[in-house]
């Protein structure tokens, strides 16, 4: 069903220049860095569907997760986690789980007092709550025990006194002053954690002369990762005073930082943490988590190994995922549908922790500049804690949510301006290398070849309007278009610091064979794949012979994590440089040998050879013993730092990114009138990727990036009974409906290639920004099909229904949130816009879009 | 042992070969492969028979092993994940999986192969949508189960292929 488009690849001459400044360095091979945006005819790894370099391990059962490694004298460990979702913690009594034979040890909160978090600005964790519990499942104590049984029977005696306290249920009621705030240290008012007030440009005075204005809310339900794999971790102190901990983690250079913070004064540089194959991440294993920093302190208290593997009610428990966010958006257009300005407003329900909060609070709001030239922005975002479990990162970050909302505006600018959805967008695209309202750096931007890719091949000229019922079940059809961008990494690192974000090392030997050593983290994404794949593209070797060693903070240099889409682009240039480096060293020490100079080398099929007289040359191996003769043990290194990023104010850092990936997409419905079931057959989507590592892998996350859209579209929900101790109310995977074989839709996939020059070969993101337009594009065609909106996430039948029943009595046909409510923002941070998005805004946008 | 568990000790089909694993007698059959056997290629994401992670099978039919006891399978053949392979050989699906990247972080991928396997023994020629019916028991997050049905369809021309060739 997937097909490449192969004609579009543009070098651009001045991007290029800006790679070469940027990278300095006289023993690098400058020749060979600045040409990694070769041509792909050139490319003998880069390019190709080749399997992933584990695949085999995978498809015999013999990779091993956390949850598979056993050590001798393990104990297992188990969390006694609270039944309130707000409470004083009055008592805790040990004594009879202590007494417990089997059992080895019990931790409660006071053994474990230094804050934590993901973020700086938020070190409101505790591994066990000392005072209060703030959501269900928030684990008080911990035992270890020779067998899990052992250890759940002790857990479940220890005596805990609670006091409980009025819960916060939901944002509105974190708005008030009368309950007791759940963190009195990290929040802006009341219960609300952070506030943000950004304005770029008059919006107001934009707004007010645009020929249309909409005012819209929207409703985007919390979902979760559900990885199958639940998490797991491994903790053991060696006899030598060496703590390791595997652990099945998307970060294990933070996870290093929060247990160096936590089980001080056991020093840092004695603590390994190993980040084994993720059986799936999504975003869900990007914390530092408690039960991980528990493992190990009751290792270092036992001296034994200690294994904790979660089971899938606490996986629900520890979330981290998606943000419910209530959205208020007023929007000014001109008759051609081109933005005045837009002033947008988000209420984040964070639940108890701050997480990556405030950074989901600031994507919220960055993102929306970077699709269509939005010449004023304003942005307002606040986001509560309340007792639930925390919300987090999840495919996407913080951006599925106001891409709902803009998206489906955008359908509704159009249909009201009577223009078509598609020229809507193509009209006000952003052209390449510009600076949004908010100072984000465009670099490549394959958006309008996204959207007449998949116009053309849906059919949406032909067919948006007139699909009618289809004729075998007679159920209304339709056809919704969205579109989106998404970051290449965060410009910016968790914790500020002047170092790298991605770190490669390369180990040569004499038997010709290949180590390479990086902090990255493969959780299913392929990233072991991609660095085995450019070093072998450089050195000329075959990937399937490259030894890749990733994610063991002792052994590899700090990748900072998999999350934000960053690692193709940053592992990939950081190993693009020691493979340059390598080869570099190489060829001037067969230069030598051979007599022809370097520059003349060419490194493929295993051999160095002269391009003037192919025959000439050295197999891969005797290359390596020439160089090792010449200048020693052959060992590069390479690293990444994005570039700066172009905004200068406070909350500038959210947003920045090396490249911008962009989707557009076609789905096509079918609504049930009669259950208000609403199916989606078919989903043309086509990514702008710069250029695909591997097109079978990109295509893959593609899919899976609309699968997982569709499951938030359509189902997924992580709901509380608010009135009633706001309780989960389908903590597993049978009630928690997520979508099955049967739900696959047909995917009609376009990878579109167009080199970004700050992309090792050009390449972008391709892990997250699929999932965005997917929400939207379905909301759209449900109104296509049958003239209502849905103006709430999941599109579930019952939405629906009321929806058709308002439309047939002659009630606006909507569903969806009513009103946004009254939230003390801050007066906001002025900043202009860029002066060149202010002329483009005074130019007729027809003379603009014209490629 | 500080705590008395009644442990029970009978003789096991696995992979062909015969096991006589110890083990608590509470535990299931996931737990006896993965903790008692050594055989952890079988996984587990609820254990409570939603998710297919767990999938192996008896005597060829797919079976949840978080909801069956070793003693329901006395006397019966139970074939892993480590079982699929033909020595060093790789089954014609695990080669399709990897090569279509139909596993991409691979945790649910053992079940997948085994009901795949348990589908393509019973019947050589099903079309998409008998292979989306026999996979639906099992949950995948990260492919959106396309790779998948479609190397189910490659390994089945391929198997059918070498059938051919045989006769």
């Amino acid at each position: 069903m997937s097909e490449r488009d192969p004609d579009r690849e543009s070098p651009r001459p001045s991007a290029r220049e800006r790679r070469r400044r940027r990278r300095p360095g006289p023993d690098v091979n400058r020749g060979n860095l600045d040409s990694h945006l070769r041509p792909r005819e050139s490319l003998r790894v880069i390019g190709k569907p080749l399997r992933k370099i584990e695949a085999f391990r995978k498809v015999c059962g013999e990779m091993r997760y956390a949850d598979d490694l056993a050590l001798p004298r393990m104990l297992h460990m188990k969390l006694l986690r609270s039944p309130h979702p707000y409470a004083r913690i009055v008592r805790i009594d040990t004594t009879e789980a202590e007494a417990t034979p089997g059992v080895h040890a019990v931790l409660t909160g006071r053994d474990l007092p230094t804050p934590y978090g993901i973020l700086p600005v938020s070190q409101d964790e505790h591994a066990l709550c000392i005072d209060r519990v703030r959501h269900i499942g928030d684990p008080v104590a911990a035992v270890a025990a020779v067998d899990e049984e052992t250890a759940e029977a002790a857990a479940e005696r220890i005596v805990v006194e609670y006091e409980p306290l009025e819960p916060v249920a939901n944002p509105e009621q974190a708005l008030r002053e009368d309950r007791e705030p759940l963190h009195p240290d990290f929040s802006a008012t009341a219960n609300i954690h952070k506030l943000v007030s950004l304005r770029f440009g008059d919006t107001d005075a934009a707004i007010e002369d645009a020929d249309l204005v909409l005012e819209d809310t929207f409703f985007y339900e919390g979902n979760t990762h559900l990885p199958i794999e639940q998490h797991a971790c491994l903790a053991h102190l060696e006899p030598d005073g060496r703590l390791t901990l595997w652990s099945s983690t998307q970060t294990p250079h933070y996870v290093h930082r929060a247990l160096a913070k936590v089980l001080a004064p056991f020093p840092a540089s004695r603590i390994r943490v190993i980040a084994c194959h993720n059986g799936g991440g999504f975003g869900g294993k990007s914390d530092p988590f408690n039960h991980e920093i528990v493992a190990c302190k009751l290792a270092l208290v036992t001296g034994r190994p200690v294994k904790c593997a979660l089971t899938r009610e606490e996986v629900f428990y520890c979330h981290r995922g998606r943000h419910p966010v209530l959205m208020w958006v007023r929007t000014g257009f001109r008759r051609d549908g081109a933005i005045t300005g837009m002033h947008f407003r988000t209420l984040l329900d964070g639940g108890a922790y701050g997480s990556y909060g405030v950074a989901s609070t600031f994507y919220t709001g960055a993102l929306q500049t970077v699709t269509y030239r939005v010449p004023t922005y304003r942005f307002e975002g606040a986001r509560a804690y309340t007792n639930k479990p925390p919300c987090g990162p999840k495919r996407g970050h913080g951006t599925p949510q106001p891409r709902f909302g803009l998206e489906v505006q955008l359908d509704k600018a159009a249909c009201a301006l009577g223009i078509d959805p598609a020229d809507l967008r193509l009209r006000h695209l952003h052209p390449p290398g510009a600076l949004t309202a908010n100072h984000l750096r465009v670099g490549s931007m394959g958006l309008r070849a996204c959207i007449e890719k998949v116009v053309e091949a849906s059919g949406w000229r032909e067919r948006r309007g007139r699909l009618g019922r289809c004729p075998d079940t007679g159920r209304a059809r339709g056809l919704g278009l969205a579109c989106s961008s998404y970051i290449t990494g965060a410009g910016l690192p968790i914790y500020w610091n002047a170092m790298p974000h991605s770190g490669v090392q390369l180990k040569l030997d004499r038997s010709g064979g290949v180590t390479v050593f990086c902090g990255s983290t493969d959780i299913g994404q392929g990233s072991d794949s991609v660095l085995a794949y450019v070093v072998a593209e450089e050195l000329g070797l075959d990937p399937f012979s490259i030894h890749v060693v990733a994610g063991d903070t002792d052994l590899t240099p700090v990748d900072l994590g998999s999350y934000s889409s960053r690692v193709t682009l940053m592992t990939g240039n950081a190993a693009l440089e020691a493979a340059s480096r390598a080869r570099s060293l190489l060829a001037r020490a067969v230069g030598e040998e051979l007599g022809v100079p370097p520059d003349r080398l060419a490194f493929a099929e295993g051999r160095v050879f002269d391009t003037a007289e192919p025959e000439y040359g050295v197999a891969f191996a005797e290359a390596v013993e020439i160089a090792e003769a010449r200048f020693g043990t052959i060992g590069t290194t390479g690293s990444y730092t994005p570039p700066p990023a172009a905004g200068r104010y406070k909350g500038a850092g959210v947003g920045p990114s090396p490249a911008y990936s962009y989707t557009a997409c076609v789905c096509e419905v079918e609504v049930d009138e009669e259950t208000g079931i609403v199916a989606v057959p078919r989903v043309w989507i086509a990514h702008d990727i710069g250029r695909a590592i591997n097109p079978t892998l990109a295509i893959g996350q593609v899919e899976g990036g609309v699968y997982m859209g569709l499951g938030e579209a359509l189902m997924e929900s992580m709901r509380y009974r608010e009135k009633r101790r706001v309780i989960h109310r389908h903590p597993s995977m049978l009630e928690y409906k997520s979508p099955t074989s049967f739900e696959a839709p047909e995917i009609h996939t376009f990878l579109i290639e167009d080199p970004d020059p700050n992309g090792p070969y050009g390449a972008k993101e391709v892990g997250q920004g699929p999932l965005l337009p997917i929400p939207p594009a379905v909301a759209n065609a449900v109104y296509d099909a049958v003239g209502v909106r849905i103006d709430e996430v999941p599109i579930e039948p019952d939405k629906v229904l009321r929806a058709l029943e308002a439309k047939a009595r002659g009630k606006p046909a909507r569903v969806g949130p009513r009103r946004f409510p009254a939230i003390p923002f801050p007066d906001p941070i002025d900043v202009e816009p860029p002066a060149s998005l202010r002329t483009a805004a005074d130019t007729p946008s027809e003379e603009l879009a014209t490629p | 042992m500080d705590r008395p568990v009644t442990r029970r000790c009978m003789p096991l089909r696995i992979n062909g070969e015969t096991v006589q694993p110890a083990f608590a007698a509470h535990k299931t059959l996931l737990e006896v492969l993965r903790e008692d056997l050594g055989l952890t290629g079988t996984k587990h994401g609820c254990e409570l028979g939603e998710c297919g992670a767990c999938l192996v099978l008896l005597d060829g039919e797919p079976v949840l092993s978080c909801l069956l006891m070793p003693q329901d399978c006395a006397g019966r053949e139970i074939t892993t994940i480590e079982g699929l392979r033909d020595g060093p050989e790789l089954h014609p699906l695990q080669r399709a999986f990897a090569e279509l990247g139909a596993a991409q972080c691979g945790y649910c991928t053992p079940g997948f192969l085994l009901a795949a396997k348990a589908l393509l023994d019973r019947e050589p020629q099903p079309d998409r949508a008998r292979i989306v019916e026999a996979l639906s028991g099992n949950l995948c997050r990260c492919t959106g189960y396309l790779k998948i049905f479609e190397a189910v369809e490659r390994a089945r021309d391929a198997l059918s292929a070498a059938h051919t060739a045989e006769e």
